[in-house]
């Protein structure tokens, strides 16, 4: 018995280990499960009583992958090449001895070792699965949405503990590298196709099918310590199959990654590598690969934006205490257009009922189309159950009577983004719905404090932005208006939280934060264009940085007109305060002169042909827009493109718009897909280092214009040797209250 | 220094690099005997003075392997006191052999060496010797790797040569190979290749297509399409970054051919000629090799003509007659555009597009056709040079005596 698996040994003499770590609802692999399993592999094999061997979990799930908070810690550590290696290697020698019974390798081939299989009564993620492989036989429970995979490299990591060596060994180099590298799971069907587990039994059979298994087996041994073993499909580098498999797996790599995601460069030469040469040899080659990996800062900031603060939030980090946590039943949403269909699809889907309002019957039948649409796409494609999809769709009433909101106990509004119409769609809902409703306005420009003054209870309003398609978007930026409170908060959190979605909170500020910083992605792309530099290279330099698209397309799919408008009505509101930027001038031009206002009308920076074919570049734009003879480095936009979206997110920070750092970055990456390698603007800003930053965003500005001006916040950052996050910080610097 | 000289050049017919291909039952190593056989018997050779046999060749693997020149030296019978080495310069392989063969003269290591190279495509593939340019993806990533077909898409794309551009010159380059075949123009260098029985198997270059047109070739779909859109496009823009898009233009009808073939060329120095009663046909005055942007790949024949040149002292117009190996239709294009020459001073015998391209041999078989032309021309002066894989280039410029 050790602290973390439960060790019992039955009358055949076949060990148990059941991994159950104490007040944890997941078995995570930390130091102290190694040490545990370290133990066990050791009484297994020394005591002349036991045969062999089941592990298996006391949890639900298995074992979910290696504790991500101590791994968050070991980034970046400083240690010498060896305490590093040796630290990353334990885990591989741990399975290793389990896997060999720690015989030297001719021996081993001879009389193989005590048999150990591995139990797998749930989801086997990253280290779990990893422990799996090692088993000399696994037994799978048959629930189809058990997901057995290798996630490692979507927080910028590999899979350490013999991963990238031993499922390559056991699929084939081309599979192991797609699941290694995508992170996608296997459900154990497949998996089982594949021989990733040997036999599926129902769950409460696979501890006794794992006995079953070990009781008949002497002695075993794991396919590549046989002699003559070879990879299905081959391997190696005079292996043309293998070969043709990475030159074209490096190239594909490339094309997604942009050179900016080092795990799945790592992970293509621990297959490469590891094809060559034993296995012995393999797994110290992935060691070294995963020490590499911890000791660059893309591991320790997507680890700590994507993984530890994304599920902080989640899980209700931002939720002001002492509220009871409540359960929407019935949404009344207002407006059926393409986000008011997409918000009550959504809603749907997890169960709540909705009441879709627009002007008249015709059109909110409209929006209930948009999720018949995708309820058909699902029952097609085999994701959803006909039963289940209809049932959603029959949860969506739609009406143009406001007398029918009057059971919501949630409103969200989605109509025309004008203040009159606002305002009276407002007026009129109130006046149907109960006196303790919230009223919720998922406005993407206009100040959440200026429209609850339509509304007679502002405490009670508030803001819930979501982002186009609603369906595919995982971010909700919430926002506060002057008088929100903390109830109202909270609800929209527990909304949020209940159509699955990640949640942001800041404070009211044009354009709020996501649409605000953005926009400056967008626009310093146009002032690019104006200043003469041909869009080919802004677009590309957009992409190479790590951005999904670059700033010219996205610009053409969120439309020009639309950046004029807002411009207008910003340059309208700020009266004498408006900064002139050099983008208006190309915007003004596109839409007034030339009437190109992006994908919507086929006519934007890109053409769009009719006839469907791939849009392009507008050949005309160099006419309006002349290249300047001398083109700047592709660096250089990068640098300009990043650090404008860096220190526009730093003052809303400075501004208090933001209320934390992670908040922050998390709504960079999935509000508008900030680079993610970065962890987002704060992190960015941090791994650049403050003071550098400031140096960079100073010459920016002096070259090309205020915009880049760092913050004073930034400045004293600087010189006092501050950070926005700290090892012992993940959730990062605190914002000033607004 | 001593001077190098270049006594003679020979090469075999080039055969369709495939299993209907005349030269594919015949072993790349037979290939190389015969031509160092021909050397020898042609020049009556006391192969005693031979010290070296330097032989290109890109894939030596399998049959190829083990280094393969010494092997064709032994097999043909050259003195024991022969030695030889492969080289692998990629698809200067033949020219780079010929350049150290006078690299030894020079320096007075030697008297009298061969260099030539040698490629059976058709029974040694094309890659067959594995490469971590390619395949480890921690060099192919770091060095932003794309295969040559997507290389010289790149550069057609990057300087501006449309389809038209490509095709025209490949046409062009069919028309003066069938017409230099039509007025026997190889006779002097051509070594047909005979069987085990003694029956030639192949007396011509059996790859030209001489009834090629414009409107045969635009039939043609570009070959690197599918390759650039798996990824290899997105790599090579990220290296140009002002790239919208990569135009696939090349095609199997305006890229080099995929044949099998060897050739040697016997240099040495004035003295050992003569006193072996040879008459000297022209005299190594410059060599380089340069190394290149990597991804873009094949523009490095401008480069090393230069560096040639400059080393010789001499300049661009110095040179009567240039040779470029027509790997792709768009290196030459970018060669021609780079150096300012004209279409009616390069390759005007034809050249790979036509002919074919037997990677190691190439380098030395157009050294030799150039000299042949310049005899026959009575011009005096002329520059060889060849594109290569991972970014390089090598030049070698002769001068008829």
């Amino acid at each position: 018995m050790t602290d973390t698996i439960r060790y019992e040994v039955d009358s055949d003499g076949i060990a148990l280990l059941t991994i159950d770590l104490p007040g944890a609802n997941m078995n995570v692999i930390n130091q102290q499960l190694m040490d545990d399993l370290d133990t066990c592999v050791d009484r297994v094999l020394s005591d002349d009583a036991v045969k062999g061997a089941v592990i298996t979990s006391g949890k639900a799930a298995f074992v979910a992958g290696a504790d991500l908070n101590m791994l968050g810690e070991s980034t970046g550590a400083d240690q010498t090449p060896e305490e590093a290696f040796q630290s990353a290697f334990r885990l591989n020698s741990i399975f290793r001895k389990m896997e060999t019974g720690g015989k030297d390798r001719k021996i081993l081939a001879k009389q193989g070792t005590k048999p150990f299989a591995a139990a797998l009564n749930g989801l086997a993620l990253g280290g779990g699965l990893e422990m799996a492989l090692a088993c000399h036989y696994r037994v799978c429970a048959d629930h189809p949405k058990l997901q057995l995979g290798m996630p490692e490299s979507q927080v910028g990591l590999l899979p350490g503990g013999g991963g990238t060596q031993r499922l390559p060994r056991l699929i084939g180099i081309q599979a192991a590298l797609q699941a290694i590298t995508t992170g996608k799971p296997f459900n154990p069907m497949t998996a089982a196709g594949l021989g990733i587990v040997d036999e599926i039994a129902p769950l409460e059979e696979v501890v006794a099918k794992a006995t079953a298994w070990v009781a008949k087996t002497a002695s075993a041994l794991a396919p590549w310590d046989k002699k003559g073993f070879k990879y299905p499909g081959g391997a190696g580098a005079m292996n043309p199959k293998a070969v043709q498999t990475f030159i074209g797996a490096s190239a594909m790599v490339q094309k997604q990654t942009q050179h900016n995601y080092p795990a799945i460069e790592a992970i293509l030469s621990c297959l490469y590598e590891g094809g060559i040469v034993d296995f012995d040899t393999a797994i110290r080659i992935e060691s070294k690969y995963f020490v590499k990996l911890l000791a660059d800062p893309v591991a320790g900031n997507m680890i700590r934006t994507l993984f530890i603060n994304k599920q902080a939030v989640e899980k209700g980090s931002l939720r002001p205490e002492g509220h009871e946590r409540k359960k929407i039943k019935r949404l009344g949403m207002l407006g059926a257009g393409l986000m008011g269909a997409g918000v009550a699809y959504v809603s749907a889907k997890s169960g709540m009922d909705v009441v879709l309002l627009d002007r008249d019957s015709a059109a909110a039948e409209k929006g209930k189309d948009y999720s018949r649409k995708l309820v058909e796409k699902g029952v097609s494609r085999g994701k959803v159950s006909k039963e289940k999809g209809e049932a959603l769709l029959e949860r969506i009433t739609t009406t143009s009577d406001y007398a029918d909101l009057k059971d919501c106990d949630f409103i969200i509004e989605a109509v025309f983004e004008a203040e009159d119409i606002k305002k009276s769609v407002t007026e009129a809902t109130e006046a149907a719905i109960g006196d303790d409703i919230v009223f919720a306005s998922n406005t993407s420009t206009l100040p959440i404090t200026g429209l609850a003054k339509n509304f007679t209870r502002p405490h009670q309003f508030i803001g819930v932005h979501f982002f186009s398609p609603v369906d595919k978007m995982p971010l909700v930026e919430i926002i506060l208006g002057e008088k929100t409170d903390d109830a109202t908060i909270a609800l929209a959190l527990d909304y949020v939280s209940q159509i699955k979605k990640t949640p942001i909170v800041v404070n009211d500020s044009r354009g709020f934060y996501t649409s605000r910083c953005f926009g400056t992605y967008v626009q310093e792309g146009y002032a690019m264009v104006q200043e003469g530099i041909t869009p080919a290279l802004i677009d590309n330099a957009g992409k190479m940085v790590g951005m999904p698209v670059g700033p010219l397309a996205v610009g053409d799919e969120v439309a020009i007109d639309l950046s004029h408008k807002i411009s207008k009505a910003t340059r309208l509101a700020l009266g004498d305060d408006y900064i002139e930027s050099p983008a208006d001038a190309f915007i003004e031009k596109m839409v007034v002169e030339l009437e190109r206002f992006g994908r919507k009308n086929g006519k934007g920076v890109y053409a769009y042909p009719e006839d469907g074919s791939k849009k392009h570049l507008w050949v005309g734009l160099s006419e309006h827009f002349p290249p300047a003879a001398e083109q700047p480095s592709v660096e250089e936009l990068q640098s300009r493109l990043m650090v404008r979206m860096a220190v526009e997110c730093a003052k809303c920070f400075e501004e208090g718009v933001l209320i934390d750092a992670s908040s922050g970055d998390i709504g960079a990456i999935f509000g508008w897909g900030f680079a993610p390698y970065t962890g987002g603007p704060f992190s960015f800003i941090d791994t650049y280092g403050v003071a550098e930053f400031v140096a960079e965003a100073d010459r920016l500005a002096t070259a090309y214009g205020a915009r880049f001006t760092p913050p004073q916040l930034l400045r004293d950052m600087a010189a006092n040797g501050e950070t926005f996050y700290s090892k012992s910080d993940t959730r990062g610097r605190l914002a000033k209250a607004a | 220094m001593t001077e190098a000289y270049i006594f003679d050049a020979v090469r075999t017919p080039r055969g369709k690099g495939r299993k209907d291909g005349s030269l594919h039952e015949i072993t790349p190593v037979q290939l190389a005997t015969q031509t160092l056989e021909a050397l020898r018997d042609r020049n009556n050779l006391d192969t005693s003075v031979v010290d070296d046999v330097v032989l290109g060749c890109v894939s030596p693997v399998g049959e190829q392997g083990g280094n393969i020149a010494r092997v064709a030296a032994m097999n043909a019978n050259y003195a024991e006191t022969t030695a030889g080495f492969q080289v692998n310069r990629f698809c200067a392989s033949g020219l780079e052999a010929v350049n150290i063969a006078a690299a030894k003269v020079m320096s007075g290591e030697a008297d009298m060496v061969v260099g030539g190279g040698v490629e059976g495509m058709s029974r040694v593939p094309m890659g067959s010797d594995g490469a971590a340019w390619a395949a480890d993806p921690a060099v192919a990533i770091k060095n932003y790797f794309i295969p040559q077909g997507i290389s010289a898409d790149l550069i057609a794309t990057k300087y501006g040569y449309s389809r038209d551009d490509v095709d025209a010159y490949s046409v062009e380059s069919q028309k003066r190979a069938t017409a230099s075949w039509e007025n026997r123009l190889f006779d002097k260098s051509i070594v047909p290749v005979k069987d085990v029985i003694g029956g030639v198997v192949l007396d011509h270059d059996e790859f030209i297509r001489s009834s090629t047109t414009m409107q045969s070739l635009g039939a043609l779909k570009p070959a690197f399409t599918d390759m650039g859109a798996f990824g290899f496009d997105n790599v090579a823009i990220q290296k140009y970054p002002e790239i919208e898009a990569i135009k696939h233009v090349h095609h199997a009808g305006n890229s080099s051919g995929i044949v099998d073939g060897a050739a040697g060329i016997l240099v040495g120095s004035k003295e050992m000629g003569e006193r072996l009663g040879l008459k000297a046909r022209a005299r190594i005055k410059g060599m380089a090799s340069v190394g290149s942007e990597p991804t873009i790949m094949l523009t490095g024949p401008s480069f090393s003509a230069e560096k040639a040149l400059k080393r010789a002292g001499m300049s661009k117009s110095d040179i009567d007659l240039w040779e470029l190996n027509e790997a792709f239709a768009a290196v030459v294009l970018r060669f021609m555009e780079a150096l300012d020459i004209d279409h009616s001073d390069i390759n005007v015998n034809g050249g790979a597009i036509a002919m074919g391209h037997p990677l190691g041999a190439t380098g030395a078989m157009i050294l030799g056709t150039v000299l042949d032309e310049l005899e026959r021309s009575g011009k005096e002066t002329a520059l060889a040079t060849l594109c290569i894989g991972a970014g390089m280039g090598t030049a070698t410029i002769i001068e008829r005596v």
